[in-house]
C-alpha cells in the first residue's frame, strides 16, 4: 500500500503527538487522566480556534498577524460593553463577530485590490486592533455578567474528574467546521489554487479578489470566536492579553504540517499542532524543575524539523513526478 | 508492550508515591530583581521543609498561570502558591482548586475574586512600610527641627500613594517635622539622582535639609550620589530612610552613607507554608490576609552581614 507523499506531515504530526503523550505518560502516569486531556482542550481552545482560521489563510500562501490583537480587542470590547451598557451577551457577540469579520474582509480586500503583500497589510492591522483595546480602557476589565458565570462553569465532567468544557467543544467543532469548508468546499478548492499560485487560480477560474477577501473575513471570524472563547477562559478583558498569538498559531499551523508556502496542508493537523504545544507545555509543569522558556525552544526545534521536512518532501514530489 | 508500560508505569508510581508534601508554584515572571529573590526564597524554603517545589514561570501571561494552576490540579499537588499577574479573571480555575480540595495561597498580589476560593494571602502593607519609615525618623531627631525632602514613586502608582500616606502618620504630631519637597523619581536610581540635585539647589545647597525620605531604595541610591556631589556626606548631614531593603542600600549603609531601610521581605513562601502546615495538620485556617514583617534595618544591624546574605538571591 502506497501513501500520498502529502501525508507525509500530517502523519508526523500526529506521530509526534501521540510519541510525546506516551513519554510523558511513562514518566508521568497522571497525563493520561480525563483531567489533563479536558485542560488540553480547554487551555489550548483559544488558540485551537484561530489557528483554525489561518490554516485557510496559510493554505492560500498568506498571513495574518493581526489576530492576537483582534482576540484582545475582542476581550476589551465585551468586558467594556458589558460594564457599560445593558446589552445581552449575546447581542454583545454578535455585533463583535460583524466587526472582526468586516475587519478581516476589509484587509482581505486591501491586499487584493492595492496588491499589497499579507504581511505589511495585516502588520497594520495588528497595530490597529491593538491601539483601540488600549483606547477602551488600559486596564484589566472583570466580566461579572451571570451569563458569563453559566458559561464559565459550562462543563460536562468525564469519568476522572476532567472537565470538557464548552469552550473545548467549541474549538473542537470549529476545527470539524474549518476542515469541511477547506476539504469539502468550491471556496475551499479555490483557496487551495490560490495557494498553488495566483497565475494558475486564475487559469483555474477562479474569482481572486472574491475568494481573498472571504479569506481574512473567515480569520477575522475565527479571531473574534476565539476573542469570545478567550473572555470566557479569562473572565475578563485586558488590551495587554495575547501579545504575540499570531506566531504561536502560525507555528502551530506549520507543526500542524501545512506547508508555509500554501496550497498544501489539513486543517486536522492543525488541531494536533496545537495539541502538541499544549502537551509540552503541560509537561514542564508535570516536570516542575525545568524553566517554562523550554516550551520556546521545544516548539522552535519542531518548526525547525518540520521546514526541514517539507523542503524535503518537496524534493521527494519534484522527483518522482520527474520519473513518471 | 501493554504489561511493559504497566510495570513501568506502577514502578514509577511507586518511586513517587512517598509522602512528602507537593507544592505547585505559580510565578508571574522574573521582571525584576525582587520578583527573582522571591523564586529563590520559595525555592529555598521548600527545600528546608522537604517539600517538593513544582515551579511555573508565565512569562507575564495570565493564560500560562491559568494553565499551569490547571495542571498542578490534574497532578493532585497538596497546595498551590499564585503571585497572580492581573487582578481580574481568577474564579472558575481557583473554583476548580477548591472543588479538588487543593488549598490555594496568595503570594505579594491580591486578586478580585470572592475570598472563598483561596486559603489566604501573604503580602506586605505598604502603608505600613511607610509609617515604620516615618516613626524611625521621628525617633532620630527627637525634638530637633527637620526639614524633609521626599522622593516618591511612579506617579499614580500604589506603592507610591501608599507609601506616601504612611510616612506621614508616622510623623504625625511631630510639629518639628516638616516635608518641604515632594517629588516623582520614578523609584529610578537615574531619576532619584536628578531630582535631588535639584532639591538641593533648591534648599541652599542642602544645608537646610535634614533628612530624605525615599520611596525605595533605588532612589536613595541615586539621591546619596547627588549629595555626595554637592560636596556633603550622605547619612551625617543628611539623613536617609529608604524603603526594600536590596542588597545596595546595605553597602551604603555599611558605608555610613545611608541610615535606615524598611524591608519588604521577598519570603513571601515561609508565612504560607506556616499557614499551610498548621491547616493541614488540624484544619486551622488562616485569616484571609497575612501581613509580612515590614522590618527596619539601621547602620546597628550588621549591614555589611545583610549584603552578604542578600546579593546571591537574584536581585
Amino acid at each position: 500500500m502506497s501513501i500520498n507523499p502529502r501525508l507525509y506531515p500530517l502523519l508526523a504530526t500526529i506521530g509526534i503527538f501521540l510519541v510525546g503523550y506516551l513519554i510523558s505518560y511513562l514518566q508521568f502516569p497522571a497525563m493520561l487522566s480525563t483531567r489533563v486531556i479536558g485542560n488540553l482542550l480547554t487551555d489550548n481552545a483559544y488558540l485551537g480556534i484561530v489557528a483554525v482560521g489561518m490554516t485557510i489563510v496559510i493554505l492560500s500562501g498568506g498571513i495574518d498577524l493581526s489576530v492576537g490583537s483582534v482576540i484582545a480587542f475582542s476581550g476589551v470590547f465585551i468586558a467594556v460593553l458589558l460594564r457599560d451598557t445593558s446589552l445581552h451577551p449575546l447581542a454583545v457577540f454578535a455585533l463583535l463577530l460583524i466587526i472582526t469579520t468586516v475587519f478581516g474582509a476589509a484587509m482581505g480586500w486591501l491586499i487584493h485590490a492595492l496588491a499589497m503583500p499579507a504581511f505589511i497589510v495585516t502588520l497594520a492591522g495588528m497595530f490597529l486592533a491593538r491601539g483601540v483595546a488600549y483606547m477602551m480602557t488600559i486596564d484589566s476589565v472583570a466580566i461579572s455578567h451571570p451569563f458569563y458565570s453559566m458559561l464559565t462553569s459550562a462543563y460536562w465532567l468525564m469519568p476522572g474528574k476532567g472537565r470538557l468544557t464548552l469552550i473545548g467543544v467549541l474549538m473542537l467543532i470549529s476545527v470539524l467546521a474549518g476542515a469541511i469548508i477547506a476539504h469539502r468546499t468550491r471556496f475551499g478548492a479555490a483557496v487551495f489554487a490560490l495557494g498553488g499560485g495566483e497565475q494558475t487560480a486564475r487559469l483555474m477560474g477562479v474569482n481572486v479578489g472574491r475568494t481573498t477577501v472571504l479569506i481574512y473575513a473567515f480569520s477575522g471570524l475565527m479571531a473574534g470566536l476565539s476573542g469570545i472563547v478567550f473572555s470566557i477562559y479569562t473572565g475578563s478583558g485586558y488590551p495587554l492579553a495575547t501579545v504575540g498569538t499570531e506566531l504561536t498559531a502560525i507555528a502551530a499551523v506549520v507543526i500542524g504540517g501545512t506547508i508555509l508556502t500554501g496550497g498544501a496542508g489539513y486543517v486536522i493537523g492543525t488541531l494536533f499542532g496545537v495539541l502538541t504545544m499544549g502537551l509540552i507545555q503541560t509537561y514542564i509543569v508535570f516536570d516542575g524543575t525545568l524553566s517554562s522558556w523550554w516550551t520556546k525552544i521545544v516548539i522552535g526545534l519542531l518548526l525547525l524539523i518540520f521546514i526541514l521536512l517539507q523542503k524535503g518532501l518537496l524534493r521527494l514530489t519534484a522527483f518522482g513526478e520527474a520519473r513518471t | 508492550m501493554t504489561r511493559m508500560l504497566l510495570a513501568g508505569a506502577a514502578l514509577l508510581a511507586l518511586s513517587v508515591g512517598a509522602s512528602a508534601q507537593t507544592i505547585g508554584f505559580s510565578q508571574i515572571g522574573s521582571e525584576s530583581g525582587w520578583r527573582a529573590a522571591e523564586t529563590t526564597l520559595t525555592k529555598q524554603q521548600a527545600e528546608e521543609r522537604g517539600y517538593t517545589l513544582q515551579f511555573s514561570d508565565a512569562q507575564q501571561r495570565q493564560e500560562n498561570q491559568i494553565a499551569a494552576i490547571r495542571s498542578f490540579v490534574a497532578q493532585g499537588v497538596d497546595a498551590i502558591l499564585l503571585a497572580p499577574v492581573v487582578a481580574t479573571g481568577w474564579d472558575a480555575v481557583l473554583q476548580e482548586a477548591k472543588e479538588a480540595e487543593i488549598p490555594v495561597v496568595l503570594l505579594d498580589r491580591q486578586v478580585d475574586s470572592s475570598d472563598d476560593l483561596y486559603l489566604t494571602a501573604v503580602g506586605s502593607d505598604l502603608v505600613h512600610e511607610g509609617k515604620v519609615a516615618g516613626e524611625w525618623l521621628a525617633k532620630e531627631v527627637g525634638d530637633n527641627k527637620c526639614r524633609v525632602v521626599e522622593l516618591q514613586g511612579t506617579t499614580g502608582s500604589s506603592p507610591a500613594i501608599d507609601r506616601a500616606k504612611g510616612f506621614r502618620d508616622g510623623i504625625a504630631g511631630k510639629a518639628n517635622i516638616e516635608i518641604v519637597r515632594s517629588q516623582t523619581g520614578d523609584f529610578t536610581r537615574a531619576l532619584g539622582k536628578t531630582v535631588m540635585e535639584s532639591f538641593l539647589q533648591a534648599e541652599g545647597g542642602g544645608k537646610d535639609i535634614c533628612a530624605l525620605y525615599a520611596h525605595n531604595d533605588d532612589m536613595a541610591i541615586g539621591a546619596i550620589q547627588a549629595i555626595k556631589e554637592a560636596g556633603l556626606k550622605p547619612g551625617q548631614d543628611i539623613k536617609i530612610v529608604s524603603i526594600d531593603a536590596v542588597p545596595d542600600i546595605f553597602q551604603a549603609m555599611a558605608a555610613g552613607e545611608a541610615n535606615a531601610t524598611v524591608e519588604l521581605t521577598p519570603n513571601m513562601a515561609g508565612p504560607a507554608f506556616d499557614a499551610l502546615e498548621k491547616f493541614w495538620k488540624d484544619g486551622t485556617v488562616p485569616p484571609k490576609f497575612i501581613q509580612t514583617e515590614s522590618k527596619l534595618y539601621t547602620q546597628a544591624d550588621d549591614p555589611q552581614g545583610e549584603y552578604e546574605r542578600r546579593k546571591d538571591l537574584g536581585y
